[in-house]
């Protein structure tokens, strides 16, 4: 906080108003009990104790939508579900988010040539702030997802202008450090045909 | 009882009404017209050596290639079937029963073919017509609740018949 910081006792932080209650919202995202498909089995993964959405504060799934903040859609939608999707959106109080999970919600997914009763994306019923691609997607996927909601909950700028919320998606790329035998494409390139030799049956 | 002995049964009862009948498939099955169906499935189910207490499965089958090009090569005449599979607790066989009809009633395009209902021989028949009648378009005359099962009420068409065209929009969502 620039000039401020560290010029008071021990123990004192500071900051803005607005940070702090980005932090608070950003720290206890409350998502709505809501699972459509197998997506959910995923979500429900996501909350027990192995990946534990808990450590995110988003761990409190409510049962109604007046108490969510988060939306997540995990499962087919079809056009008689749409409806109840959108009446249950409109029922979440302000900010709310919504986060896409899985392929049928992001576009339609495997119902999307001869499904005649799939909505073809979730987002043609309600605004959806992060799409979670997969079939369904991993715990760590919905994890990613739910922390680039964070970032857009970071981003928020409530107090100092309106909405909206101008955060870039992705704020944050994902960089994963290399083994040295593979940081560059060449020796990637080098490695991949090695492995292929090496798996290769040996003839008697 | 073997499907043959099923079938002569049946031919014994019944005569010509007995349309045709298959043995060498993986499920036999005889062939009747509409107006005798409940007969001949009150008769199925109430003759002690068949005993037929069980409708396991009532599908309903659109024989249409809608790729003219294939047409010649189809191998039918476009048409649609109501299947019926049966099993008996009593002596363990299963049997199949088909109906024959025409795509369309009396080949006016959007009048649905009509088969009388089997929903007071078997109730458990009640539901599976219904889903016949919301994906494929057979109306089940005397049906006692004949509704959508699975679509919503006010859906257009039957999703399951070949030259179903998907919906453009559905209560202004957008689809295709």
């Amino acid at each position: 906080m620039g000039w401020l910081e560290g010029r008071f006792e021990e123990g004192v932080v500071t900051t803005s108003l607005e940070q702090a209650i980005n932090w608070a919202r950003q720290s206890s995202l409350w998502p709505m009990t809501f699972g459509l498909a197998c997506c959910a089995i995923e979500m429900m993964a996501t909350g027990a104790s192995r990946y534990d959405i808990d450590r995110f504060g988003a761990g409190a799934f409510r049962a109604t939508p007046r108490q969510a903040d988060l939306m997540i859609v995990a499962g087919t939608v079809n056009y008689k579900m749409a409806s109840r999707v959108r009446r249950l959106y409109n029922q979440m109080p302000d900010p709310k988010f919504v986060i896409a999970m899985g392929a049928c919600t992001c576009g339609g997914g495997p119902y999307y040539k001869y499904g005649y009763n799939v909505v073809k994306g979730v987002d043609l019923v309600v605004p959806v702030d992060v799409y979670v691609p997969g079939c369904p997607p991993r715990p760590e996927a919905l994890l990613e997802g739910l922390m680039r909601i964070q970032d857009k909950v970071r981003g928020m700028k409530d107090l100092t202008k309106d909405q909206p919320i101008d955060m870039p998606i992705p704020a944050r790329t994902g960089f994963v450090e290399l083994p040295p035998e593979i940081d560059t494409p060449d020796k990637a390139n080098q490695w991949a045909i090695d492995t292929k030799e090496k798996a290769k049956p040996v003839k008697a | 009882m073997s499907p043959t002995d099923i079938i002569a049964a049946l031919q014994q009862q019944f005569g010509a009404k007995i349309k045709s009948s298959k043995t060498d498939t993986l499920d036999p099955f005889v062939v009747v017209d509409p107006a005798d169906l409940p007969a001949v499935c009150e008769f199925l189910r109430d003759d002690p050596r068949l005993a037929f207490d069980m409708l396991a499965n009532v599908s309903g089958v659109d024989y249409l290639e809608p790729d003219p090009k294939k047409v010649a090569k189809a191998g039918f005449e476009p048409h649609m079937e109501v299947v019926y599979h049966l099993q008996s607790f009593a002596h363990t066989h299963r049997f199949t029963v088909k109906v024959m009809l025409p795509r369309w009633k009396a080949d006016r395009a959007g009048d649905l073919p009509e088969v009388p209902s089997v929903a007071d021989v078997w109730r458990v028949a009640n539901w599976h017509e219904r889903e016949v009648y919301d994906l494929c378009g057979v109306m089940f005359t005397s049906h006692p609740d004949l509704r959508r099962i699975l679509l919503s009420e006010d859906w257009v068409g039957h999703p399951l018949r070949k030259d179903y065209e998907f919906p453009l929009e559905y209560h202004g969502i957008r689809g295709r």
